[in-house]
């Protein structure tokens, strides 16, 4: 049915459609939040059960200063970076919104 | 000859460059669009550069290098969450956000659950997140220009305030859209090039944080005077003496030392001027006697005084400033700051969920994402918030370390939050110094300027947009609103100076936490719900929002009083931890309050929510997307 119209579409096609993008897009998003999750959650717990791991002296700093004072900044950017281009990815996929709505299981 | 006019220059031709921008770019502004979201067109680079210029305010250029010099490492957790706080905004809030195309976040509101009703809880939330984060912009302004000019309080807030309440009236979003840009770049010049001069002199970042390595603390090099503040600054009139080595403060003959708390044998020493050779008395403090004459304080390890009175008193060269925390205190996590009601991962991580929730749900930053041309631009954009922000948040911890080994002297009279403007004096230099200290006093102005700016524009849009144009007079013409939007941002801009004036004992960093854990508490949760779950009803949203954000004033506000002893009440370190951080259970609370309530009104769900979630989410190739609100 290549001349369907958008204006065509029920509540029931827009639900499933709108499915198909977030379910795609929420994947991405979750995975990605759960590095950054662990990162920051997991932190406190090294500092406050490994104390000598974390205090390290490295070069002035202590292991877990030079982590939060400087890396973090890289590496969050990284993983926006990750992000914004699997999310691109993603939407080109999405763009054709008749092959989404046919791929897109009824119930 | 005098350099002391050097740093007002420099603040002058900060004030002067954004009127003379913001009145350049006002020229092009002229329908409701340019005012309220700038005509949706501003690129990538110009709109990371404004939003990053909006957020970077007095509490990130002034109160990070301040906070980290008193705190040490635990105070980190704030420019990383600041600036990483972004990235849940990203993965979660900033596509959908700008494809639902509206103006402000009240339009999404309404928008989102076909209810106007709704609008005005979203509304008042704007009005109020955006007040209490007023008053710390203002505190700013009026310290600031106490600190370099000797300016009374209000003298600082006049002329930020009026400055920029100019600005917002005349170009609206597009007349500080620029600014703004041109602002964040201002500051991270300030922020930045200073401390590479200061870091040539007194060493770089690591060896400003190797000698905390060692016990003990940072201890003065020369005899310096000092000004102490009165009971009125409390807790900022205590004195506490470490058990690091000894510390000598000598107060001259007249000062008005009249009383001090213990009082023991205070009240002899002030009587015996004579025999203490023209000083009116003298605190001696070494940590095997206590200090000098108090014997109450003998058998304490750790001896603490309270002026009763403001006073002017000399730090003895080799003195360990009292307040300063010790090395491996200050180096290490769970320190002072964390550590204060004794749960000290508890804290840290109510912190963090505050922050980074927080900045999620702030609505003068938000409605800057409705000024780029389509979701895929705002994703783009606050990728480069982040990588601009980074930038910037290395630097203050930086300014803190070097401040503790150069200036550890601030600690005596709790100055810690001026180090940014002070440090650059201590070049052997006055010029240079007096220069540098100008770059960091334009920077600290461009802070104040900038998120005033913003959130002027965010509050008379709500009132203009919102309040007249949708609730008051639905079928205002284009003309009529826009006499509205300057006619809220005079009465805004004249409000918020007005609060600032009453707001001079309070501390610019906790005023800030207000902001950021009522925004974690409402506007979060709505954005995230709203977004990706199609169930949510206007009664969920609602509950959640108002309950949420109630609850969290409300732990707030108690805690405070608890802190300034207004209110006395016997609360348990773990109860204490939870008023003083309500993230860790606020965000939760309203979350799930959503939940539940929306399952139970779920009769009152949008006929259409599913065009609605789609509309959020689809790509604009689909060719399905359609701004919510649209000029004809």
């Amino acid at each position: 049915m290549p001349s369907r119209n958008w204006e065509d579409l029920s509540s029931h096609d827009h639900e499933r459609l709108a499915r198909a993008v977030m379910k795609r897009q929420a994947g991405l998003s979750l995975r990605v939040a759960a590095v950054f999750v662990v990162i920051v959650l997991g932190l406190p717990l090294v500092n406050y059960f490994q104390p000598n791991v974390a205090n390290v002296a490295l070069g002035g700093f202590t292991a877990t200063w030079l982590f939060l004072g400087v890396l973090i900044y890289p590496i969050v950017v990284a993983l926006s970076f990750y992000f914004v281009k699997q999310s691109d990815t993603i939407e080109a996929e999405c763009a054709d919104w008749r092959k989404l709505l046919d791929e897109e299981p009824r119930s | 000859m005098s350099t002391g006019w050097i740093p007002v220059a420099f603040v002058a031709a900060m004030t002067l460059a954004t009127i003379g921008l913001g009145l350049l770019a006002t020229r092009r502004a002229k329908t409701a669009s340019d005012f309220f979201v700038a005509g949706r067109s501003v690129s990538v680079f110009w709109n990371a550069s404004a939003i990053s210029g909006e957020y970077l305010s007095a509490a990130s250029f002034l109160g990070i290098a301040g906070l980290l010099m008193k705190n040490g490492y635990d105070a980190l957790w704030y420019p990383v969450c600041y600036a990483t706080g972004y990235l849940f905004l990203l993965l979660f809030i900033a596509g959908p956000l700008r494809r639902f195309g509206a103006y402000t976040i009240p339009d999404f509101a309404e928008g989102r659950f076909d209810s106007p009703a709704f609008r005005k809880v979203a509304v008042s939330f704007v009005l109020f997140i955006g007040f209490f984060y007023t008053m710390p912009q203002m505190k700013g302004a009026g310290v600031t220009m106490g600190a370099i000019l000797d300016w009374p309080y209000w003298a600082g807030i006049a002329v930020v305030g009026s400055v920029i309440t100019f600005n917002v009236a005349l170009g609206g979003m597009k007349g500080i859209t620029f600014v703004q840009a041109f602002q964040y770049w201002a500051k991270v010049f300030a922020i930045s090039l200073p401390v590479f001069v200061l870091a040539s002199v007194f060493g770089g970042y690591g060896s400003n944080l190797e000698p905390n390595l060692k016990d003990g603390a940072p201890a003065t090099n020369r005899d310096i005077p000092l000004k102490f503040k009165g009971p009125a600054a409390y807790p900022a009139n205590v004195l506490k003496f470490s058990n690091a080595g000894p510390s000598k403060i000598d107060f001259p003959k007249g000062a008005n030392a009249s009383r001090i708390i213990p009082t023991s044998n205070a009240a002899s020493k002030e009587q015996n001027d004579e025999s203490t050779g023209g000083l009116y008395m003298s605190f001696d403090y070494t940590p095997e006697n206590g200090i000098n004459g108090l014997d109450t304080l003998k058998d304490s390890p750790t001896g603490q005084v309270q002026l009763t009175a403001p006073t002017s008193g000399i730090l003895k060269s080799g003195s360990i400033p009292p307040n300063a925390p010790l090395n491996q205190t200050w180096l290490r996590p769970f320190g002072p700051l964390t550590s204060k009601h004794g749960h000290p991962l508890l804290y840290t991580y109510s912190l963090i969920i505050a922050l980074i929730c927080g900045t999620a749900g702030l609505p003068h930053i938000l409605v800057r994402f409705y000024t780029n041309p389509d979701g895929r631009a705002a994703k783009r954009t606050t990728l480069w918030v982040m990588v601009m922000l980074g930038a910037f948040y290395v630097f203050p911890p930086f300014w803190g370390a070097m401040g503790r080994q150069v200036m550890p002297e601030l600690y005596a009279n709790s100055a810690t939050d001026t180090v940014v403007i002070r440090l650059p004096t201590m070049l052997s230099s006055p010029l240079l110094g007096q220069i540098l200290s100008g770059v960091t006093s334009a920077g600290a102005f461009a802070a104040f300027m900038s998120t005033f700016s913003g959130l002027l524009v965010s509050m008379s849009g709500a009132l203009a947009h919102d309040i007249y144009g949708k609730i008051l007079r639905p079928g205002a013409s284009q003309a009529s609103r826009l006499t509205a939007f300057k006619v809220s941002a005079v009465i805004i801009g004249l409000t918020s100076m007005g609060l600032g004036l009453l707001v001079e004992s309070f501390d610019i960093a906790m005023m800030v936490g207000w902001a950021f854990a009522i925004g974690a508490c409402s506007y979060f949760p709505l954005l995230l719900l709203g977004s990706w779950w199609s169930r949510l009803t206007k009664f969920g949203a609602g509950a959640g929002m108002l309950v949420g954000g109630f609850a969290a004033l409300g732990a707030i506000v108690t805690s405070m009083l608890l802190d300034k002893k207004i209110l006395t009440l016997e609360v348990t370190p773990l109860v204490r931890s939870l008023l003083e951080q309500p993230a860790i259970w606020g965000v939760p609370l309203s979350i799930s309050l959503m939940v539940v309530v929306s399952l139970f009104t779920s009769n009152s769900l949008p006929k259409d929510v599913h065009l609605k979630m789609l509309r959020l989410h689809a790509p604009e190739e689909m060719g399905l997307s359609k701004d919510y609100i649209v000029e004809h």
